[in-house]
């Protein structure tokens, strides 16, 4: 996948989760959970989801790298390669 | 005259409501009096088609989209109906009662089954891979769930739980939260039921392996409890929450009241596990109608359990008969033949579905009783057209459950004594 690909997937899957979401206006560079109405549950929907459509495990321990959406598409870019 | 002190009695001072034919009292009312049915076919993983009573309100008026998400279907209904009654009672900013004395205390049939068969199936999906299944099973699950939803909403720092009572749930919860008001333990309660039954397809398959669930043509003529052609229940979802008051302080904020919750009581049958017990049943109605200082012939209006079983009607109708030997001012009503079973809002549905004849003084009919089984015979059965009486100050409404749970409770009509 590409990197915009995996941007698009990651910003679905929140859109899933809240539609009234703000999108348009995210700073892909700030913490989601500053600028959306998210919280730990919504991080685990979030893992979930990934587990669900690419069969990935991420481990506890790599929870940060979802801070920001940057951050997301950084930690996903080796692990989506082959998806 | 009570024979309580006003701190002691207890009152409703709001409700608020989802019927499967209705998302507020006023609604609610007429389309009882109309016999307008709420009853519509559903289609359910498994078992297919089937009559069923499910509500349609404003979901996200009182909280997001997000949230009903993350929540469940009764969590959903316990916001809407909590945030309508303190509407309604003119509490909803907590200026009088704070949070922290406000309790929440909310019946349920069962909780968990809808939320479990949902995630066993998902998890079907991935061949049973538990790392697939979800975060949310326990939070949606716990017997709380539903009343802790409605405080999270709230902000309601007081105590919350839900009571398993079966079918007899929501007057259990109606009964703990005027307890709890007695013991001075809250300053104000929202009391009632949540049925979000209908979601789960264990609900109607078991009911059917019993020979217990309704089937009919017209599923507007599915329930239809006291008739010869009855053949079982309608699963409806609802919910229903009274805000309860103690008398003296709804009195000093001129609250418009209900009713007073005059009587109630709980006992069991102690002998199967769904099949209901007449002689006991009598009996709770006998100590509700003590607790009150009434005398039979003072009740005016009971609301029947009677689901459309076969047996639990004919026990139902025993019971009444023989306790209400000489009671030509008792009229008697069923409103689950227009609703269907909400489970464990059917209590506190069919109380507020009643409670307005306080005013009009009629009394709803019970609809799709075409032939009356002679084992059903009661005097002043109002069947098919609602009764027009003189005056209404009495309610005694019925509600049982299974494995042999039984509640009554009587609402008096708030007169100056």
């Amino acid at each position: 996948m590409t990197i915009d690909e995996i941007k698009n997937v990651i910003l679905e899957i929140i859109q899933d989760i809240d539609d009234e979401a703000d999108l348009d206006n995210l700073d892909p560079t700030e913490a989601l959970r500053d600028q959306l109405d998210l919280d730990s549950m919504d991080f685990l929907d979030i893992v979930m989801e990934l587990r669900k459509r690419y069969q990935i495990q991420i481990p506890e321990a790599d929870y940060p790298h979802l801070a920001t959406l940057d951050s997301c598409v950084n930690y996903l870019v080796p692990r989506l390669k082959a998806a | 005259m009570s024979q309580f002190p006003e701190e002691k009695r207890i009152v409703i001072t709001g409700i608020g409501l989802a019927a499967p034919n209705a998302d507020n009292l006023q609604d609610y009312r007429r389309n009882l009096l109309a016999g307008r049915s709420g009853i519509s076919e559903i289609e359910l993983r498994y078992v297919g088609k089937v009559p069923a009573g499910i509500c349609s309100f404003q979901e996200t008026k009182y909280r997001k989209k997000k949230e009903n998400k993350r929540g469940t279907r009764a969590g959903c209904l316990g916001v809407y109906v909590a945030n309508e009654a303190l509407h309604d009672a003119g509490l909803i900013d907590f200026s009088l009662y704070p949070r922290n004395r406000a309790g929440v205390y909310i019946g349920l049939t069962e909780h968990g089954t809808v939320e479990t068969e949902n995630e066993i199936y998902s998890l079907s999906q991935f061949e049973f891979n538990t790392d697939f299944w979800s975060h949310h099973h326990n939070p949606r699950t716990v017997l709380n769930n539903p009343a802790g939803e409605i405080t999270m909403n709230l902000g309601v720092t007081g105590p919350h739980y839900s009571i398993g009572g079966a079918c007899a749930a929501g007057n259990a919860a109606l009964i703990q939260g005027a307890q709890m008001l007695k013991l001075g333990e809250v300053d104000v309660a929202l009391a009632g039921g949540i049925s979000e039954s209908t979601g789960s397809f264990g609900i109607f398959a078991s009911f059917k392996a019993e020979g217990a669930l309704a089937v009919h043509d017209d599923p507007a003529k599915a329930c239809r409890p006291f008739d010869t052609e009855r053949n079982g229940i309608v699963v409806s979802e609802g919910a229903c929450v009274f805000v309860l008051e103690r008398l003296d302080k709804a009195l000093a904020r001129k609250a418009r009241i209900y009713g007073e919750l005059a009587g109630y009581a709980m006992n069991s049958d102690a002998r199967d596990f769904v099949l209901p017990y007449g002689p006991r049943q009598t009996e709770c109605m006998q100590l509700a109608i003590d607790q009150a200082g009434l005398k039979p012939e003072d009740i005016h209006i009971i609301n029947t359990h009677a689901t459309g079983t076969k047996q639990g009607d004919i026990e139902e109708c025993n019971a009444i008969r023989s306790l209400f030997t000489d009671c030509p001012n008792t009229y008697i009503n069923n409103t689950k033949s227009i609703i269907g079973h909400a489970m464990g809002a059917a209590g506190v549905l069919e109380l507020a579905g009643n409670l307005p004849a306080f005013e009009d003084s009629q009394v709803h009919p019970t609809i799709n009783l075409d032939s009356l089984d002679p084992a059903c015979t009661l005097n002043n059965l109002v069947v098919n057209e609602p009764k027009q009486l003189m005056e209404v100050n009495t309610i005694l409404n019925n509600s049982f459950g299974m494995v042999g749970i039984n509640s009554v409770v009587i609402v008096k009509k708030m007169t100056s004594g």
